[in-house]
């Protein structure tokens, strides 16, 4: 705007949303702590801070001192590239992101496929952090996640296709936009299965309970990240919070109108915010509710229910479309 | 429904077989060379399916004994078997065949006793270490005994 | 030192040429409920072979048995299954007094069902609790679960700690009758307790049997076959999952249990939702017991031997029995032979949860590595007792 450079700004927008990620998903590591302290009738984080505020920076300051310890048999080089393998595309997918109308990264014409195709990236780290680990738990977990990762890409990219159908357009702004009269969840039937399958697959592709069964940790311990400790191990929790955050943001903006809400103009951060929370939320209530299934009941749910419906709401969806729009509804 | 008595009488037929006074529980002391078969006869014939532990005794210069209780949990009798091993004697037919939960008492008493049961499929140290040296329960061993390389 | 250690045999399904992994699960591992190992043989993730190791728990309670006098020993033998303390001190004194002919006083006879049935309950919350942390991880709903149960387990912890002044081991009984008697209250907080967890339970199973998740990773895993549980010898809950309607307590009644009345529970499928089932039917029963001592607990003494103290003052004749008590996991016996003298002969401990955990080998090949640690926990092992 004022004489500078693009490719500045870009910088400048990018690292802003990068410290923004980071500081909102530390807390958003207490918020959950104290959600799910408050399921289970006890008070959670207290003592470091006012109500236990200066939890996450506690935290986050024990594992920066922690020992950084490699197994001596792992793959060495492999073993520490892929903490950073699995957080850059769990942060990247904040980029597609628009905050506000205009306010993002880079709202890019095809910002869904975007956001779908990085999320998935994140299988990546997690093999090469099972395989080079050198542990046969790591192993099994890396052997999981391989399998479920793929098989809940699918229905996932199925119920996000429900509202790009709705709203015609594969640009997150465009999607957001559209929502203006009437948000997606609200839209009869579609909008609500559309929804429900979405937090599933969502659930599902974070691998957080009820399908964390490449964490795992009373089978396989901690999975693919048990050898990790340290601040390795810190990137991968952090990229793995950034993952379920993304998720928020993207079912906030897909079916709850993402920016829209009372109050004047500059609001709109906030309730976008705030809707994410509201999504985080939920999947943090089903998490602490239910108990882990089987890999092999994993993938049935999938590949026998989740992926069939997910397949004929979105050819539903298209359905209804056309019949609109050629009756000029 | 069986009754003590009925076990009683078609125990004594056998030879080498002697029945305590009492019915609860029944106690039956056989020689070593019967004491599968005579357990293969409690569990199918009589219905003694239950099995419900295997031990043994050090009496001293008489002997090691070998103990087990098994019940019927339909007629809710039991039944006590015994063998004498003879002095110095160490080994003894295996149940592990006829009772599968022998399988890990006997290696216990193997552990204890050092008392080899003969066709056990898996007889090894099952509480102590493999390499334990000597049957801490047999009487002759000290509670004292050291350890090595532990105290 | 060292002698030739025999390789490890494994039972084996049929060999279909995949290519194998052996995985140690324990000595330390989350859910090893103590220190288990066992070497697991996968191809994939179904388990083909299994090989349990046990004994680091071990401190030879059978020799030291030998060791101390009658009068010494009971405040050990609850250091066996130290989730159930009251029900191995129960079995030795039992013994000591059938050998030796001791009357119990009724009173003392009512307080020893009451404390075993308490104890119940609390050893049931905790398994309860484990397993659902097994299947659902600590960071999971399966925490969840487990927390109430450690709340209501904490209600029944808190009265033991009125009665004894111990929460963990408690040193309650006595050759000849029981050491405390009830404080002033007692009977009333026991039965606000009991009313609380009775009303919780229904909440536990609102959260269990009405959610498919769990369902789905319960039945028909791990079945044990009427068979099968008899004769490796597990008892308690396991063997009643399993179709055999066999309870020690209506059986063989000790103490003073032909005075009440209880439903023994029975389930014939053998799984693990059919082990969960029986547990949850014995919560009410034992609720129900715990209530009828209450409403007619006899007045009286509390012991034949108050105060006992000196080694002399219990004599135990020669003799030998063998006394068996229906703990929470099952039957937990004392195999007791004494010389006449100060101290027993021959002391033998039948753990529930060693015959229980013999069957693990036969149950678990076939299953995944999941199931393992379902099934691991509804067998619900204490490892004081399995390895004594």
């Amino acid at each position: 705007m004022t004489g500078w450079p693009d490719a500045a700004l870009g910088a400048v927008a990018g690292v802003s949303v990068l410290l923004g990620v980071i500081g909102l998903v530390t807390y958003v590591t207490l918020l959950e702590r104290k959600f799910a302290a408050r399921m289970q009738s006890r008070i959670g984080p207290y003592r470091v801070g006012p109500h236990g505020l200066l939890q996450p920076i506690a935290d986050a300051v024990k594992l920066m001192m922690k020992e950084d310890v490699v197994p001596r048999n792992a793959d060495r080089r492999v073993f520490s590239i892929a903490p950073v393998v699995f957080l850059i595309p769990c942060i990247l997918i904040f980029a597609t992101i628009p905050f506000a109308p205009g306010l993002g990264v880079a709202d890019l014409n095809i910002g869904i496929l975007f956001f779908l195709a990085v999320s998935s990236m994140e299988v990546v780290g997690l093999f090469m952090a099972g395989w080079s680990s050198n542990n046969k738990y790591a192993l099994l977990s890396a052997m999981r996640a391989v399998n479920q990762i793929i098989s809940y890409d699918l229905p996932f990219l199925m119920a996000a296709l429900v509202p790009v159908i709705l709203a015609g357009s594969l640009k997150l702004g465009e999607i957001a936009a559209a929502q203006d009269a009437l948000w997606f969840i609200a839209y009869p039937v579609l909008g609500q299965l559309g929804f429900i399958a979405y937090i599933i697959a969502s659930v599902a592709a974070e691998n957080r309970v009820p399908f964390d069964i490449l964490e795992a940790e009373s089978e396989l311990v901690a999975g693919f990240r048990v050898e990790y400790s340290g601040m390795k191990f810190a990137l991968i929790q952090l990229g793995e919070y950034a993952h379920v955050l993304g998720t928020s943001f993207l079912g906030a903006l897909l079916f709850l109108g993402a920016w829209a809400g009372p109050g004047p103009e500059w609001l709109g951060p906030v309730w976008f915010i705030l809707k994410a929370l509201l999504i985080f939320l939920l999947i943090t209530w089903i998490r602490w509710s239910f108990i882990r299934i089987r890999v092999d009941q994993i993938l049935q749910i999938s590949w026998k229910l989740l992926w069939p419906v997910s397949l004929v709401l979105v050819i539903a969806t298209a359905i209804t479309v056309v019949i609109r729009s050629s009756t000029g509804g | 429904m069986l009754t003590a008595a009925d076990v009683r009488s078609r125990l004594a037929t056998l030879d080498g077989v002697t029945i305590a006074e009492g019915d609860s529980p029944l106690t039956v002391t056989v020689p070593a060379a019967q004491w599968a078969t005579i357990a293969t006869r409690l569990k199918d014939e009589m219905g003694f399916g239950f099995f419900s532990f295997l031990s043994a005794v050090d009496w001293k210069e008489e002997g090691l004994e070998v103990v087990a209780w098994i019940d019927n949990t339909d007629a809710r009798l039991s039944v006590v078997l015994k063998t004498r091993l003879g002095a110095g004697g160490t080994t003894c037919p295996s149940l592990a065949e006829v009772y599968r939960g022998a399988n890990w008492m006997e290696r216990e008493c193997f552990d204890m006793f050092g008392i080899s049961f003969e066709g056990h499929p898996d007889l090894r140290r099952i509480l102590l270490p493999d390499d334990w040296v000597g049957y801490p329960l047999l009487k002759l061993y000290d509670v004292d005994t050291p350890y090595p390389p532990y105290r | 030192m060292a002698t030739d250690l025999t390789p490890r045999v494994t039972t084996e399904l049929d060999y279909a040429g995949a290519e194998r992994l052996t995985m140690n699960m324990g000595p330390q591992h989350p859910s090893a409920h103590g220190v288990f190992r066992a070497i697991l043989t996968l191809e994939g993730e179904t388990v083909v072979g299994v090989d349990a190791v046990i004994g680091y728990l071990h401190r030879c309670h059978e020799k030291l048995a030998e060791t101390l006098a009658y009068v010494q020993y009971p405040s050990i033998a609850s250091k066996t299954d130290y989730v159930a303390a009251m029900t191995s001190e129960l079995a030795y004194v039992m013994a000591a007094e059938r050998i030796a002919k001791i009357e119990v006083p009724k009173r003392a006879e009512h307080l020893r069902v009451l404390v075993a049935e308490l104890q119940r309950v609390a050893s049931h919350c905790l398994w309860l609790g484990t397993w659902c942390m097994d299947m659902g991880g600590a960071l999971g709903g399966g925490a969840t679960i487990f927390l109430y149960c450690i709340r209501e387990r904490e209600l029944v912890l808190d009265l033991f700690e009125k009665l004894t002044g111990a929460r963990l081991l408690y040193g309650f009984h006595q050759v000849g009758g029981v050491r405390y008697d009830m404080p002033e209250g007692f009977a009333a907080d026991c039965r606000q307790t009991i009313d609380l967890i009775e009303a919780r339970l229904l909440e536990y199973e609102a959260m269990l049997e009405d959610n498919t998740f769990f369902l789905m990773r319960t039945k028909g895993v791990g079945v044990i076959s009427r068979q099968l549980a008899e004769e490796v010898g597990i008892s308690g809950p396991l063997l009643r999952a399993s179709g055999v309607d066999f309870d020690l307590r209506r059986d063989a009644p000790y103490s003073s249990y032909q005075d009440f009345q209880f439903k023994v529970p029975v389930e014939t499928d053998g799984d693990c939702l059919a082990r969960y089932r029986v547990r949850m039917v014995e919560f009410r029963e034992s609720i129900r017991i715990v209530r009828q001592i209450l409403d007619g607990l006899p007045e009286g003494p509390i012991s034949s031997r108050p105060g006992v103290k000196a080694v002399a003052q219990v004599r135990v004749p020669k003799g030998e029995t063998y006394t068996r008590v229906e703990g929470p996991r099952g039957e937990v016996g004392c195999y007791l032979i004494a010389d006449g003298g100060p101290k027993p002969y021959r002391m033998k401990w039948r753990g529930a949860s060693f015959s229980n955990l013999a069957v693990l080998p036969f149950i678990i090949p076939g299953h995944s590595v999941a199931d393992v640690v379902a099934i691991m926990g509804s067998v619900d092992p204490v490892f004081g007792e399995v390895d004594r």
